[in-house]
């Protein structure tokens, strides 16, 4: 018998990406900013939306979809920190948040009143980097206890990512991490990478952190930014 | 490993077009698989086998092809193959390139020996 080949020509997650691009449409209707943050388990995703949430309250609403495998530790720590509008998904042993899960959780969120939405995802720098989420960008976070090699490691993750977070900066010296190394291991997969390089820790360069937040939700309601 | 998730994608994406063009049986699957997406064909050949067993895909095989890094430089224009993912344009040390390929999963073909193949 003569095997036919059929050409399909299909995106294998172009579900996802469809419903991802919902999500988009939708959360640029409210001028929400939307950022979908990475990184390896403990890096430190949630200490830095702690942070963030209590020192920009007064000034925006934020909201956090908090993703984990098991356990709502993330999603409790971030509503004591004051963020009022704190979601969890549990994916229950997926190692990736992907467009519907986020889609069912937004449902339950009151967009009318949100500026910016953190969506947290998995501590995992491999699974989550395929799967668009309908964010404005991905920001990735590394930090100083890791290996300065990482974006090296993880080039589909630095390469998707227009933001990187170097988390930990009060600990350099006491590892092997040189931070101008890291710098340019990330540059070399992605040239257009903007760098924050902090301590959650200390507080230590969040304020450029902050700063720049402020901005994007200042630019994205169409206001100029407050001097 | 996400391999797992996109071969269950693969797979609902081939069982609706089966059912669109009323096709029993497959031999093949093929797909198109970026460097830079990190998966690891073993691992997606694996998982494809797994969840295709007692289903109509349990007799086709998966005929991953995996594509390398290619970028275009914003700067000078040129092409070029991007190894071991340093993007650097090597004709003019730009770091600003447009990847053309090398991102991408793609299912590209499907194969068949049913007599009837619609095209729905």
């Amino acid at each position: 018998m003569m095997t036919q080949r059929v050409n399909i020509d299909k995106k294998v997650l172009s579900e996802n990406d469809r419903l991802a691009a919902e999500i988009r449409s939708q959360l640029a209707r409210k001028k929400i900013v939307t950022l979908n943050l990475v990184s390896s388990p403990g890096s430190g995703k949630t200490s830095l939306l702690e942070k963030t949430l209590a020192a920009l309250k007064k000034e925006l609403s934020i909201a956090v979809i908090a993703g984990d495998v098991q356990t709502q530790n993330d999603a409790v720590r971030l509503e004591k920190a004051g963020g009022p509008i704190v979601r969890p998904i549990i994916t229950g042993g997926a190692c990736h948040l992907d467009a519907r899960m986020v889609s069912r959780v937004l449902a339950e969120l009151p967009l009318d009143e949100v500026d910016l939405l953190f969506i947290e995802n998995v501590g995992n720098l491999v699974c989550p980097s395929s799967y668009d989420l309908g964010e404005d960008m991905k920001v990735v976070l590394i930090s100083t206890t890791e290996g300065d090699d990482k974006p090296l490691k993880y080039p589909g993750m630095f390469r998707r990512s227009s933001t990187m977070v170097i988390n930990k900066v009060d600990l350099l010296g006491t590892s092997d991490f040189e931070l101008s190394r890291a710098r340019e291991n990330a540059l070399q997969i992605n040239g257009s990478l903007k760098v924050f390089e902090v301590s959650c820790r200390s507080g230590e360069g969040l304020d450029k952190w902050y700063a720049w937040l402020g901005k994007l939700v200042s630019d994205k309601k169409g206001v100029s930014a407050p001097e | 490993m996400h391999e797992l998730g996109i071969a269950d994608s693969i797979v609902k994406t081939v069982l609706k077009e089966m059912e669109q063009r009323k096709l029993k049986h497959l031999q093949a699957v093929g797909v198109r698989v970026g460097v830079l997406t990190d998966v690891v064909p073993e691992a997606l050949e694996f998982s494809f086998q797994a969840i295709t067993n007692g289903t109509p895909l349990s007799s086709a095989r998966l005929k991953i092809e995996q594509v390398p890094l290619r970028a275009k430089c914003r700067a000078c224009g040129k092409e070029a193959e991007i190894e071991q993912f340093l993007f650097v344009c090597p004709h003019c040390e730009n770091r600003d390139l447009e990847i053309i390929q090398g991102d991408e999963l793609h299912i590209d073909y499907i194969e068949t020996s049913d007599p009837e193949v619609g095209h729905g």
